[in-house]
């Protein structure tokens, strides 16, 4: 299925050969994705494909069950049915070798590209609530899928997913996708480290709800805007079927969580030993240029942060003057003055609600878009990391490579025939690996380039887009402003 | 009050003839020192005064000695004494710049400059407040009819040397401190003594909550301020590093970047002016009157005393004529405690409503000045955003 991404094809796996005409019909396809992950199948530890052939039992009602093919999400004529928009077109697939799905070539993308502008597909997350309780209550959150995109089974689908679910699906979709350098979003986080006031120390919050609920829709939004995960099995399952296997590998202190912080500390230290001659002057380029935007947004999310924490202060204290003022109206016995002192508190109790409402919109707006952002900007990193990483593996086929060759040389020269063979065996093995470690290479290089390029182009649009609602906040804040002051006035002028 | 470069300084006097009128053209000071001076130019149409036109350099601590001594005069016992000038703190300010000092390596120049222009800005305007302050304690004495009379005053606007008045060294200001504990002992005590005088009665009662909860107000005024600085910094800071992404950026962002910076620039100068505006109209003004109001309280303190002090004569000189001992004596007493209370009576009573009315005109100038000058920073914040979100829109 689709998710395979290692060639040579593992055996067992039944190769679908037959030119058999099929009706694509977005029911039979989600069927198939239903099969294909039948319950013992996911497991995030493996990473490649099934060892045991799809099971079509399943599902009685499939009129295809005795199809034996699958249909590989990947094939190019899925992709112009996708891009063509609403009604799902029932047009004869000729099933390709799996071999291909690997070798998309880039102009098919580049078109399925332009046709994103006509990306129907919205995602909401609501209605946090708690279910269970004791140790095991968790808080279950609503997903909402309105599409009329055709891999999806239905225009509207409502699942209930938990946290860790999220979590699940990055660990999966990241195994599989990262390191032939799709850049996967990062998952989201359930609690933010932030800096406080400029305290060296930073401290680790527990996002509210809704706030959480907002950071799980973004992570699902930017999943389905990648081409690649949006037909992505895991990503369909996740969106539509009703009940999801429990991810417990996402658990901190599960075994394959161990597993995954031995993995990332193994990672740390060769990053350090591997040094890459870097040949492409744009990695070069783009890698410094990534390493100053993630500083530099650092830096800007920790002083926004700092912004909404002042202005919560100052909608808390101006709350607290207007109090203050109220009852020193109260002891004025001036009536025109203390009529003009309680206007003055009523003044400042509504700005203080309009400080809340700014502090609101600068956390929601900015200081989440530059969260997201800077999480982002680690995964683009992870994603160049991998390159390298790729090269190194290339790097060792070769040096493999030339000591075989050494070796067989020094068997000829000591005559052992058998050995030789071997020798040359394995010699012809290492060649063919460093083949595919080149191949590897410019595949991941080229899917980085691709992948950077709609990074870009995302980013510029998401800023854009949210800086002009943030300017239009304020702005709407200012005119509030203004209001309130403008009645206030004459109240004031009429003290006599 | 004209002054130049003080146009933003507090009003808490209405506007009538004083007959004198100041100027603070120069504001020396310097950060080393540990006390500043300030001189004083004065132009008088008082016939008391030997010249028309005079200047004199004097110190904070010279206002406290003249403030001193209209409250240590008997003579003045009647009349709300204004409040002395609080003393210059800048503290706070000279600690900013150390710490600046100290992260110059942290940050960029330009960083650098910009923070260091900042506190520069904020100390100038703390100096012009308190020389603000200054002033006005010296306006308010030269509008009393009584106390511009003062000798103490005419010593102090025209001798143009040193007055020699020194800080209180510790002993003087143990005893000070001691005093203070006997006045507020007395001061319940002589509070609790329920007045005769309705018209008293009231002021009494209506003091002491007004005092309380300006106290209040003021406190809570100045956190919020607080606050509204600290948020303007912010942008400040949002607007560099905005700066710094907009001249790194490679894609259409960049322009969009340094449009944003340029407009937060703008917008923090706007929010660092509305807090200092309304530290200015609001804070000051509460907190002056929170003076105002002890000094006030104080008048009243004095009178409940002369009263107590009347009343006791009068105990005395029934005993004195019950034992027909030392009666003359118990008489001559009785007789100026009586004339005592009697004058400082009369004269409280017009003070109390002289007071009412400036704080009702102070008040009504400021919450105007303060709307008016909200309105006048909203609508220019509005107009940056508009044309920046004008040009912003127009690109994409």
């Amino acid at each position: 299925m689709a998710e395979e991404r290692e060639p040579p094809p593992l055996p067992g796996v039944p190769e679908p050969q037959d030119a058999e005409d099929l009706f694509v019909s977005a029911a039979s396809a989600m069927e198939d994705a239903e099969r294909s992950l039948s319950p013992e199948d996911i497991s995030s530890s493996s990473n490649g494909p099934k060892a045991e052939p799809m099971l079509l039992d399943h599902d009685p009602d499939d009129l295809f069950a005795e199809a034996t093919e699958e249909v590989s999400l990947d094939s190019p004529e899925r992709q112009m049915i996708l891009s063509d928009g609403p009604s799902p077109a029932i047009t004869p697939v000729t099933i390709n070798p799996r071999a291909d799905v690997f070798d998309r070539s880039p102009d098919q993308d580049e078109d399925e590209e332009e046709n994103r502008d006509t990306f129907d597909i919205q995602i909401s997350v609501s209605d946090p609530e708690k279910v269970g309780d004791g140790m095991n209550a968790y808080m279950a959150y609503k997903v909402t899928t309105k599409t009329s995109l055709s891999i999806f089974s239905r225009d509207e689908v409502c699942v209930k997913r938990r946290f860790s679910d999220f979590l699940g699906l990055h660990s999966k979709l990241a195994s599989k996708y990262m390191h032939i350098g799709y850049i996967v979003p990062p998952a989201p986080e359930k609690s933010i480290v932030g800096q406080r006031l400029g305290r060296r120390s930073s401290a680790v919050t527990e996002l509210d709800p809704d706030a959480k609920a907002c950071l799980c829709c973004r992570y699902l939004l930017r999943t389905v805007k990648q081409p690649a995960l949006l037909k992505d099995p895991d990503v369909l399952q996740f969106l539509e079927s009703s009940e999801l296997p429990r991810a417990v590998s996402t658990q901190a202190l599960s075994g394959a969580g161990i597993l995954r912080m031995v993995n990332k500390a193994a990672d740390a230290v060769n990053k350090m030993t591997i040094k890459m001659n870097e040949s492409d002057a744009w990695f070069e380029e783009k890698q410094q240029q990534f390493e100053n935007l993630d500083v530099q947004l650092r830096k800007l999310h920790a002083s926004v942060e700092s912004l909404v924490f002042h202005r919560k202060e100052l909608s808390v204290n101006t709350a607290s003057f207007a109090k203050s003022a109220a009852m020193l109206g109260n002891s004025e016995d001036h009536t025109a003055l203390s009529r003009a002192l309680s206007q003055l508190a009523e003044v400042e109790e509504k700005i203080d609600q309009l400080h809340q409402d700014q502090a609101c919109a600068d956390f929601y707006l900015i200081s989440e878009l530059l969260g997201d952002y800077v999480r982002l900007i680690t995964a683009v990193k992870g994603v160049f990391d991998q390159r390298m990483k790729t090269w190194a593996k290339c790097q060792d086929a070769q040096v493999m490579l030339q000591r075989k060759r050494e070796a067989e040389a020094k068997l000829q020269h000591a005559n052992k025939p058998d050995k030789l063979q071997q020798a040359k065996d394995e010699i012809r093995e290492w060649e063919g690996k460093v083949q595919q470690g080149e191949r590897d290479f410019e595949q991941i290089s080229k899917n980085i380039r691709r992948e950077v390029g709609r990074f870009e182009k995302d980013r510029v649009k998401d800023f854009r887009v949210v800086i002009i609602k943030y300017l239009e906040s304020l702005v709407h804040t200012q005119q509030q402003l203004i209001k309130y002051w403008e009645a206030f006035l004459p109240e004031a002028k009429a003290i006599a | 009050m004209m002054q130049e470069g003080l146009d933003d300084g507090p009003d808490f006097l209405s506007e009538e003839d004083r007959g004198v009128s100041f100027f603070f053209p120069f504001l020396i000071s310097v950060l080393s020192l540990s006390s500043y001076c300030v001189l004083c130019m004065c132009v008088s149409t008082l016939p008391n005064f030997k010249q028309n036109e005079f200047s004199v350099v004097r110190q904070h601590e010279e206002f406290i000695w003249l403030h001193d001594s209209f409250v240590e005069n008997e003579e003045y016992a009647g009349y709300i004494i204004p409040p002395a000038p609080p003393k210059p703190d800048f503290d706070a300010s000279r600690e900013k710049l150390q710490k600046l000092g100290e992260g110059e390596g942290s940050m960029t120049k330009e960083e650098f400059t910009k923070m260091k222009q900042e506190l520069e800005a904020e100390y100038l305007a703390i100096f012009k407040k308190t020389v603000a302050m200054h002033e006005v304690f010296l306006c308010r004495v030269a509008a009393h009819p009584v106390l511009r009379k003062d000798l103490n005053f005419h010593v102090f606007l025209e001798y143009n040397q040193d007055l020699s008045v020194r800080g209180k060294n510790k002993k003087e200001k143990l005893e000070d401190f001691f005093k203070n504990v006997v006045k507020s002992a007395d001061g319940v005590l002589v509070a609790g003594v329920k007045d005769v005088d309705d018209f008293f009665e009231h002021e009494k009662t209506f003091l002491l909550e007004y005092h309380n909860r300006v106290k209040d107000a003021s406190a809570k005024s100045d956190r919020m301020i607080r606050s509204h600085k600290s948020a303007a910094d912010d942008i400040n800071r949002i607007a560099s590093t905005l700066y710094t992404l907009g001249t790194q950026d490679s894609t259409d962002l960049c322009k969009f970047f340094l449009k944003v910076s340029e407009l937060f620039e703008k917008t923090r100068k706007i929010e660092a002016r509305v807090a200092a505006d309304e530290d200015l109209k609001l804070a000051d003004l509460l907190k002056y009157y929170l003076r105002e109001s002890q000094a006030a309280k104080d008048l009243l303190y004095r009178r409940g005393r002369a009263l107590v002090d009347y009343e006791n004569a009068n105990k005395a000189l029934d005993k004195a004529r019950a034992k027909n001992k030392d009666v003359l004596q118990a008489e001559t007493t009785q007789q100026v405690c009586c004339q005592k209370f009697e004058k400082i009576s009369e004269s409280a009573k017009q003070e109390l409503i002289d007071f009412k009315t400036r704080r009702v005109a102070a008040f009504r100038k400021n919450l105007v000045e303060l709307a008016e000058l909200e309105l006048k920073h909203a609508k220019g914040n509005l107009q940056l955003l508009h044309s920046c979100l004008g040009v912003l829109k127009g690109d994409t």
